[in-house]
């Protein structure tokens, strides 16, 4: 039996993790753009959620505190760095905010979350010295953590291809065979055939255009936008945890939260937008102000202008009934959605795999899985430089040389560490600047750009006027300047 | 791993560092120079353009040039050059540096360091400009080095922000590599770099420079296609009404450079206008025996005084590892009127005094005036992109010995 898995974000790749442990099935994924985790897995606040502001009963709070239990096993298997800062959301004096933390610490229990308890402000300021004093009392979720989502869209395609998967990237999804009510078979752009028995269709903000495809029909896709600023690692040092606001209508509000490699977020906005636009990912000026006044007004003085070193937006799925979309179709019986997958997403992603793999697939195919009976489920470990001992570093450079070629300097990547991203899948700067984090620092690739673009022409053999920023619109250099 | 000892260990190898390990070998010190790319001369390697040496070497130079007359000492002194490595960490307690490169990881432990690392360009991220996040999209410096060194086009049709002398100089060498350059825009009313590189790089180019003016939005999905300038107001508000939209596949950012300081700030006092290290002028920092020179101090005009202080960094660095230094005194230097970058930052009245400054705006004629030393010195069209210079002789300094303080003013 074949299974077709279009997207590669988190959810994608982690439901081919799953299907390629399976004897019985061969696995299939299928991503448009020219890396995984490229689309709504790249562009968030990077949270696991704890669990507890999802209103109980939905299907995203259950999912969502299923998957943060599951998420540290989850990232020691396939080596993402997962840390458990805790998060706040703290609130003023007021009651009205007082009364929405115990709303939320109320329904965070219905929904099971874990780690929940109300602080006052001697606990809040010793958590955080360098929040506003405004703030007095924080609902405290110790199960909240941070992480790199797009790291786990990588790493659990890269278990599911060593485990007999395959993985095709940069090949849209445009046609396909239905026959008396089953996907037959689907039909890529370059004019692959895959044959499926089931298809997955876990494509972030495109679920409703890939349905149509199949001439299903999901609920209407309405598309949030949230726009980010990320800090300088120099910030990283004025927080620990996940700082929110109180919520409000819109969601989460605008919040500060440290990131996995000592750098701070802040953001996002959160714009509903009116059309269906799903490459909108623009900034403008109104958003970043908003994000850099939220931010402020949480810790003052946190988003001074040299430790600015990016900005950009994300799109997130929502639909009207602000839920997420896990349904076999009616009509089409094999195929399934995997849609809206709006906040809390990411947290969510790995009990959406077990749903899908463990529930769905089998009532809808009537089969019975069988596992295989040797599975790799567990990625080596890759050796980044940055997170080892001067001493073993020594040790592994009289080893390879390369391994002390510092090619970013700002992030201390090594040319090892960049190869071994391209051997990988890394087709471009983006595909190596996600994996290795070489070119995410403050210089943003001032200086090691023109090296990357070479390593990259080196080892894929190809030009260096080549070389693509991500798609393959992105050119970067237009030839030679003489021959 | 290795354990190396040396007199003065200098980190990076442009001119201030290529300078300071010459001066310093010239004093009969030991000197390990660092550099992070495969071979020394930083920047310069890509400046092929001339107007480089005059004050230096009394010659007009290419960057390369430039590069290879200091090349051409280190190589006849005491100096071990070490290429692609890295600085992962340094002990300032014991002045032990952990260097990474592919020869291996040493600890090489130091009399006396001198810190050249120079400065980097203003990321695109940093701008905070609105609008996508398409491919073409290069701060110049990149834009240069793909032209120059790696023998690549950025892209067809350009248009440049900032008027700094990057800036200018890149408008100028992709007009003559075949590129279209559609404006140079600059947000300050006036140009951003040296009145020479306005005319020869501009005017003499037809290239327009549209001045209180920015980029408030890029454009493209993939590569860039559009960008939007706005006039601005005094406080750079984009005016409404004053847009206009240039088709563009190609974004050269010179807009501004940062002083390379990070990762030293947590041991090293930083100046708040500078933006770079802290000296004196024995280009010491506030720790003994660690010195600074070159653009991670200030962000320099000209590449010949980056290396003459890189100069006098390395034969202080030498004397104090060689136990020749003095005990030395240091008076803090103010800023007062029109003062904007400012070095030193702090005086040691028995040596000479170099200062260096930028004006905060143009003004069509002023004074800079240090009252402590009853010198006053006239200028007319000064403008904030060229430095004033003064050189005071340390016979001049006795008198200011007892003060607590020494005022540099810039009056109308």
């Amino acid at each position: 039996m074949q299974i077709v898995v279009i997207g590669g974000g988190i959810c994608g790749s982690l439901i081919l993790r799953k299907l390629s442990a399976l004897r019985n099935v061969s696995a299939v994924l299928v991503e448009a753009k020219s890396d995984l985790g490229q689309g709504v897995t790249k562009a968030n606040s990077a949270i696991v959620h704890g669990g507890y502001d999802d209103p109980h009963g939905t299907v995203r709070a259950a999912l969502c505190v299923k998957g943060n239990d599951l998420f540290a096993d989850l990232c020691e298997e396939l080596n993402v760095p997962f840390k458990r800062t805790g998060s706040l959301v703290v609130a003023r004096d007021n009651p009205d905010e007082i009364k929405k933390l115990e709303e939320l610490l109320e329904n965070g229990k219905k929904n099971g979350a874990r780690g929940l308890r109300i602080i006052g402000k001697d606990e809040l300021k010793k958590i955080e010295p360098n929040l506003s004093e405004d703030y007095k009392h924080a609902l405290h979720c110790s199960s909240a953590g941070i992480t790199e989502p797009w790291m786990i869209a990588i790493a659990a395609a890269n278990i599911g291809r060593m485990n007999g998967a395959r993985v095709i990237t940069g090949d849209p999804v445009t046609g396909c065979n239905i026959s008396d009510g089953h996907v037959e078979d689907i039909i890529l752009e370059s004019g692959t055939r895959i044959t499926a028995d089931c298809v997955i269709n876990a494509t972030g903000v495109h679920y409703n255009e890939v349905a149509s495809i199949f001439g299903v029909v999901t609920p209407p896709v309405k598309l949030r936008k949230g726009q980010y600023i990320l800090l300088d690692k120099l910030a990283g040092g004025m927080i620990k945890s996940i700082i929110f606001p109180t919520p409000s209508e819109e969601g989460k509000g605008k919040l500060v939260l440290p990131t996995v490699d000592r750098g701070v977020l802040l953001g996002p906005t959160s714009e509903r937008l009116d059309s269906y636009t799903p490459d909108d990912v623009a900034t403008s000026d109104k958003g970043l102000r908003d994000v850099i006044d939220a931010a402020d007004s949480l810790v003052p003085g946190i988003s001074r202008y040299n430790w600015i070193i990016k900005s950009f937006a994300g799109l997130r799925p929502d639909t009207d009934e602000r839920d997420f979309f896990i349904k076999a179709d009616d009509r089409v019986k094999n195929f399934i959605t995997v849609g809206a997958i709006r906040s809390p997403g990411l947290t969510a992603a790995p009990a959406i795999a077990e749903l899908v793999v463990d529930e769905l697939i089998p009532q809808i195919l009537e089969f019975s899985a069988e596992p295989k009976e040797r599975i790799v489920t567990r990625l080596p470990k890759t050796e980044k430089i940055n997170e080892l001992p001067f001493k073993e570093i020594a040790r592994m450079i009289d080893d390879d040389p390369l391994h002390g070629r510092i090619v970013c300097q700002c992030n201390e990547v090594s040319e090892r560490e960049i190869i071994n991203a391209i051997r990988e899948g890394a087709k471009t700067i983006d595909g190596v600047k996600f994996r290795t984090r070489a070119g995410f620092g403050r210089c943003q690739g001032s200086f090691c750009g023109w090296r990357i673009a070479q390593i990259l022409s080196r080892e894929l053999g190809i030009e260096l006027s080549e070389v693509r920023l991500n798609e393959k619109d992105a050119w970067i250099l237009n030839g030679k300047v003489r021959p | 791993m290795k354990n190396t000892k040396t007199d003065v260990l200098v980190v990076g190898g442009g001119a201030g560092g290529m300078a300071a390990a010459v001066s310093a070998a010239k004093e009969g010190a030991h000197v390990i120079l660092l550099e992070r790319e495969d071979a020394v001369g930083g920047v310069l390697n890509q400046c092929i353009h001339n107007g480089f040496g005059l004050q230096f070497y009394q010659q007009e130079l290419t960057g390369p040039e430039f590069s290879y007359k200091l090349e051409y000492e280190l190589r006849d002194k005491d100096v071990h050059v070490v290429c692609g490595s890295y600085v992962r960490y340094i002990d300032f307690s014991s002045n032990s540096v952990y260097v990474i490169s592919p020869s291996g990881a040493q600890i090489i432990t130091a009399g006396a360091i001198v810190i050249a690392t120079g400065a980097r360009e203003r990321p695109f991220g940093a701008l905070l400009i609105p609008g996508d996040r398409p491919a073409g999209i290069f701060p110049a410096g990149l834009a240069q080095r793909y032209v120059n060194l790696e023998n690549h086009l950025p892209g067809n049709r350009a248009l440049i922000l900032g008027s700094g002398d990057i800036g200018l100089i890149m408008a100028r060498r992709l007009t003559l590599e075949g590129m279209e350059v559609a404006a140079v825009v600059e947000r300050m009313p006036y140009p951003g770099g040296l009145t020479r590189n306005v005319v020869q790089c501009l005017e003499d180019f037809g290239i327009p420079l549209l001045l209180s003016n920015t980029v408030t939005r890029v454009r493209g999905n993939g590569r860039l296609q559009s960008v939007e300038v706005s006039e601005v107001d005094e406080q750079f508000n984009p005016v409404s009404g004053k847009e206009r939209s240039f088709e563009v596949d190609t974004l050269i950012l010179s807009a501004g450079l940062i002083p390379q300081v990070e990762d030293y700030v947590r041991d090293l006092d930083t100046d708040p206008v500078n933006k770079g290290l802290s000296v004196s002028n024995t280009c010491e920092t506030n720790v003994r025996g660690v010195f600074a020179a070159g653009n991670n101090v200030a962000v320099f005009d000209l590449v010949d005084y980056v290396a003459a202080e890189g100069w006098i960094a390395g034969r202080h660095a030498a004397f104090n590892a060689l136990g020749k230094a003095h005990q030395s005194q240091r008076i803090p230097v103010v800023r007062k009127g029109m003062v904007g970058v400012l070095v030193p930052n702090m005086v040691d009245p028995n040596e000479h005094l170099r200062i260096y400054l930028r004006l905060k705006a143009p003004m069509d004629k002023g004074k800079v005036i240090i009252r402590e030393l009853e010198i006053e010195k006239s200028f007319v069209y000064g403008v904030p992109s060229e430095m004033i210079q003064l050189v005071v002789n340390k016979d001049k300094l006795d008198r200011i010995r007892d003060l607590n303080k020494l005022t540099v003013e810039v009056l109308s």
